[in-house]
């Protein structure tokens, strides 16, 4: 049986390869990568009943328009683009057949930001330190190291099961996707170098996505957070949600490319459970941030959780 | 911060064990911060440590990241207790430097210094008061230690520089530094594993790789790593 392929009839703004990441080598200054938003990413492969560790596309503001030369099963969660299939309609965050040859085209997106595509049986690009997941800057992982191109043509891996036992997956579980959200963070670890009133200057937002904001992290523009002892402290390492904050006193929110460390001062993260819906923002969106307790960040994680394990379990 | 007066070896060793403070960053991450400046033995307590975690592995930990002066140890909170999870990193935390400040057997970099490969080595010797030869010779002489990688994959943060060529950045970064450049930023130096934009001064160049896929680990260098420099005229 041969495995095969997506060709890539219009690439969109910036199409790439994502797994869970590249973890296990930041020691090395080897970034994770992976999705931006993970829920959907999860949410997409869920849905076509593919494993945890297989490979979608992320698909940023514009999205591509793809050719599939066999049959497939696929789905797409996160952003809210109109699909086609040739010329007919296909569903958001539900799995439906791609039939051979046909064309799978991303229009307008009237929610969100970022649209996983997933395709029974995955995105087979070769795995670089143990991931599939594009690392732009530094040109590691995914299809060449980089965003999909027009006239490029991605190897899929072997679908899992014949079609005709695919259930058609409800789409029990959906992120609150919008263009004005409210995202929960952990305040630190540097707190203590900020004036004491800068988490409440931090929940006073919205903060706007600016144009500058990309997969390494969001350069947010809204209440300056005032440092007390400079904004320069000794490099550190820096999670996805940190919102690092510069001489500048406007945060950036560091996302699924940020580098293995960083040298500004740390106000707060954004909890786990909502790292995905601040992905979902555009530049020119806005995005509130609310601090929240170690616990409500687990509670939340969980119910994510059991979100995507309710529609993993429909077999 | 500890309040003994270090006299005797175990006084020293109740100092060093008082002295982190572990800060949750995130719900997936915590951050042991030891004493908040550049030092050799600041930098071993956090390669020890980090050391220390990956020789006893624990599921749901997915990544320990010494720094500086810090470690860091990302781990999936539905697959570990995060008390549980503090009440090892403590006990860990506890334990002083199992390796001297730089006692590896160093890594020798060979660098072609100056012209075309070292465009800021002029620059660089205004800065030192000196000639081209003697900021190379200062620069070769010193033993130094990899404290982080970070920036980019393979790029390890060395110091430290002598204070005489520790020239700063450029005012202005180039919009593309070869792979290879061997690099000095104040009190740190180090190589450019692949072509990038970046401000450092750029002093010379050497044909090893600091990152590369083909070899076991990737990385040439890792942090606690000695390196030393030296010059030469052909590779």
């Amino acid at each position: 049986m041969i495995a095969g392929s997506v060709f890539v009839l219009r690439p969109g703004l910036q199409t790439t390869v994502q797994d869970m990441g590249r973890w296990g080598f930041q020691s090395q200054g080897v970034p994770v990568a992976g999705p931006m938003d993970p829920f959907s990413h999860r949410l997409a492969n869920a849905l076509v009943g593919n494993p945890r560790t297989a490979a979608t596309l992320e698909i940023a503001l514009l999205g591509p328009e793809l050719e599939f030369d066999d049959e497939r099963v696929v789905a797409v969660a996160g952003a809210e683009f109109a699909l086609t299939i040739d010329d007919g309609l296909a569903p958001h965050a539900q799995a439906f057949v791609v039939p051979a040859k046909s064309r799978l085209r991303f229009n307008a997106r009237p929610r969100g930001a970022r649209a996983y595509l997933a395709v029974d049986g995955g995105f087979d690009v070769p795995v670089v330190l143990g991931s599939r997941a594009t690392h732009v800057s530094s040109g590691m992982g995914g299809w060449m190291g980089r965003a999909l191109r027009r006239g490029d043509r991605i190897p899929l891996g072997l679908a899992s099961s014949h079609i005709a036992r695919k259930r058609r997956r409800p789409a029990t579980a959906l992120l609150e996707i919008s263009p004005s959200p409210v995202v929960r963070v952990l305040p630190g670890p540097d707190g203590h170098r900020f004036a004491a009133e800068a988490i409440d200057a931090l929940q006073s937002g919205p903060y706007i996505v600016s144009g500058e904001s990309d997969r390494m992290g969001f350069r947010l523009r809204g209440p300056s957070l005032r440092h007390t002892r400079g904004a320069d402290t000794i490099s550190d390492a820096v999670p996805v949600g940190s919102l690092q904050v510069p001489g500048s006193g406007q945060p950036v929110l560091l996302m699924a490319d940020r580098q293995t460390t960083g040298g500004y001062p740390k106000i707060g993260t954004v909890i786990t459970a909502d790292i995905g819906i601040s992905a979902q923002t555009a530049p020119g969106d806005a995005l509130a941030f609310r601090v929240c307790t170690a616990a409500d960040a687990l509670s939340a994680l969980i119910a994510r959780e059991r979100q995507l394990m309710a529609v993993e379990a429909v077999l | 911060m500890a309040t003994i007066v270090p006299h005797t070896r175990a006084d020293v060793e109740a100092a060093m064990r008082d002295d982190f403070r572990i800060v949750p960053a995130g719900d997936a991450a915590v951050i042991v911060e030891f004493e908040e400046r550049i030092d050799p033995l600041i930098n071993a307590r956090a390669v020890a440590m980090a050391d220390a975690l990956r020789a006893s592995p624990q599921g749901g930990i997915r990544d320990i990241v010494p720094t500086f002066r810090s470690v860091a140890i990302y781990f999936d909170p539905l697959l570990i207790e995060h008390d549980r999870l503090l009440d090892r990193v403590r006990a860990l935390a506890a334990v002083g430097p199992s390796r001297p400040g730089v006692a590896t057997r160093p890594v020798r970099v060979p660098v072609r210094y100056g012209g075309a490969f070292g465009p800021d080595l002029a620059d660089v010797a205004r800065f030192a008061e000196a000639t081209e030869d003697e900021v190379v010779q200062l620069h070769t002489s010193t033993m130094y230690r990899v404290f982080m990688l970070g920036f980019l994959p393979g790029f390890a943060y060395m110091g430290t520089v002598p204070s005489r060529i520790a020239a700063p950045r450029r005012s202005t970064p180039r919009t593309l530094v070869p792979a290879g450049s061997v690099a000095i930023a104040g009190p740190q130096t180090g190589i450019y594993p692949a072509a990038t934009p970046g401000g450092w001064q750029i002093i010379g160049r050497t044909s090893l790789k600091p990152f590369d896929l083909e070899r076991p680990g990737a990385a040439l260098f890792a942090p606690g790593d000695a390196v030393q420099f030296h010059a030469v005229d052909q590779w």
